[in-house]
């Protein structure tokens, strides 16, 4: 994919296995949020070439260009904006009634997500009204209850407590290995790459500057030669 | 011994607290004192019996039904209007802006002289809609078309604020669940502003309800077309009939006075939430 920014240019080749965690790490501003909201279609890019299972979700050459709704994505943004005027069990619902599926379906899906996510006792509970883990773990629900077929995560941690952010990671892990999946996780902290990341690229101005074992990994500064 | 209320430090905080609190009071008497010599120059019984008169019964439903008119056209237009000006850029999007915001600083008249200059029966556009027999000048139509023009920037502002105020992560978020454009803003984005929107919409209906000067302008002040209360109070106070006037006035004083408390209230609720 190719976005012209206001500072440079990102130009960048991605893939990720299903069953792994593609950590994408890098400075501020070195073009990790723009690629996922290329990728989930919130962004236009200037030519690009986008696959999910077979499947082209935009190819500039080709003239496709898929509606974010259509994409089947799973994406919790750093705001992990849970709606605060609905219920948990609302939240966890949107998607899927988004998609019209039967009731029974839905119903099934809130409980069973709710129960891996061990937020079953707040499916009542506005979610205006919840700590920034309980959101995070809702977000969470809400994305992958859809059944995605690409999980998306950018900066999921960040403004977790120590024992919130084992708990998200466990979770993430777990799920995305079930489910047999592909995530992208965005992050700009090494420990994160090394305890959950399967595999590690690291962006700097827009272009892959590295690409190895998270454990591998020198230094970013090492890498981006930006500081 | 210096009594303790004489100590340097004490005597100082007493002369502030002292200043302080006659430029408290003088603020609160100056905006309190007319509104409480018009209750205190009507009595019960004049204020009942004037309530009665065919004017005002007329002048209050005929501002209640414009009002509720321009409230809605407002709501309906001003609503989509606002969420489109915030999401796309167009070319003029900063004269719009300022466009928007031109009433609240035009004289009242001068928009009425507009309004007629355009839409009068010899105006630029209304000399056509008059070869076709159709008249807005002077009926009840220009009094919601001038309280239209006057009262809408106090919602379109509050709208436009709240939309670009909202993290576009909300709305990206249900984007990627599958919710199309309308989805999202009837389940995500109208519910997450409607406190703020209340708010702007009673404003606007205030406003409306007070208009005066477009009105009578463009409007006139025909009994039953398009004699609102404001212009009744007008009416009633050169001479036809005082206790109207008056009695007019204390309904407008109780109105406005009701839609600060729910604007309040309002607001209050949405500071709760945040």
């Amino acid at each position: 994919m190719v976005k012209r920014l206001r500072d440079f240019t990102l130009d960048l080749t991605l893939s990720a296995k299903p069953g792994q965690i593609t950590v994408l790490m890098g400075l501020n501003g070195s073009g990790k949020s723009t690629t996922l909201n290329i990728i989930a279609g919130l962004l236009q890019p200037d030519t690009a070439s986008i696959t999910l299972n077979g499947e082209c979700l935009c190819g500039t050459r080709e003239g496709v260009d898929m509606p974010a709704e259509d994409r089947r994505i799973g994406y919790v943004l750093q705001n992990p904006a849970v709606f605060p005027h609905m219920t948990v069990r609302d939240n966890v619902a949107f998607g899927l009634r988004a998609r019209h599926l039967p009731r029974k379906v839905i119903s099934e899906r809130i409980d069973s997500w709710l129960e891996r996510m061990h937020i079953a006792g707040l499916d009542g509970v506005k979610a205006g009204s919840l700590s920034g883990g309980q959101k995070q773990r809702v977000a969470l629900a809400r994305a992958l209850a859809t059944e995605p077929v690409l999980l998306m995560l950018d900066e999921p941690f960040t403004a977790l407590d120590a024992e919130s952010t084992q708990t998200a990671k466990d979770l993430t892990r777990r799920f995305v290995r079930d489910m047999n999946i592909p995530c992208i996780l965005v992050t700009h902290r090494v420990t994160d790459s090394e305890e959950i990341g399967d595999r590690a690229c690291v962006l700097c101005q827009g272009r892959m500057e590295w690409e190895g074992v998270p454990g591998a990994m020198p230094a970013l500064c090492t890498v981006c030669r930006c500081t | 011994m210096i009594p303790r209320f004489l100590r340097r430090k004490n005597y100082r905080q007493s002369l502030t607290y002292l200043a302080a609190g006659i430029l408290i009071a003088a603020v609160t008497l100056y905006l309190a004192l007319p509104i409480l010599a018009l209750f205190l120059r009507v009595t019960p019984e004049m204020f009942f019996t004037a309530l009665h008169d065919p004017d005002v019964i007329s002048a209050l439903w005929l501002s209640l039904i414009t009002t509720s008119i321009t409230l809605a056209v407002v709501i309906l237009v001003g609503t989509p209007f606002a969420y489109f000006h915030c999401r796309y850029s167009y070319p003029g999007k900063v004269i719009v802006d300022t466009l928007i915001d031109l009433p609240l600083v035009l004289p009242p008249a001068v928009a009425g002289v507009a309004l007629l200059v355009l839409y009068g029966r010899v105006g630029i556009l209304g000399r056509y809609f008059n070869m076709f027999g159709i008249s807005i000048a002077f009926t009840t139509l220009a009094v919601v078309m001038a309280q239209i023009f006057v009262a809408s920037p106090f919602y379109l502002r509050q709208a436009k604020s709240l939309f670009e105020q909202l993290d576009p992560a909300y709305e990206q978020t249900a984007q990627t669940l599958g919710a199309s454009s309308l989805r999202t803003l009837a389940l995500v984005t109208l519910p997450m502003t409607a406190g703020g929107l209340v708010s702007g919409a009673v404003m606007t209906f205030g406003r409306a309800l007070g208009e005066f000067g477009a009105t009578i302008m463009f409007a006139g002040n025909l009994p039953g077309v398009t004699q609102t209360m404001p212009l009744a109070v007008y009416v009633g106070m050169e001479g036809s009939n005082i206790n109207v006037g008056l009695t007019i006035s204390i309904l407008l004083v109780i109105i406005s006075f009701t839609i600060m408390i729910i604007v309040r209230l309002i607001q209050k609720r949405e500071a709760g939430r945040a």
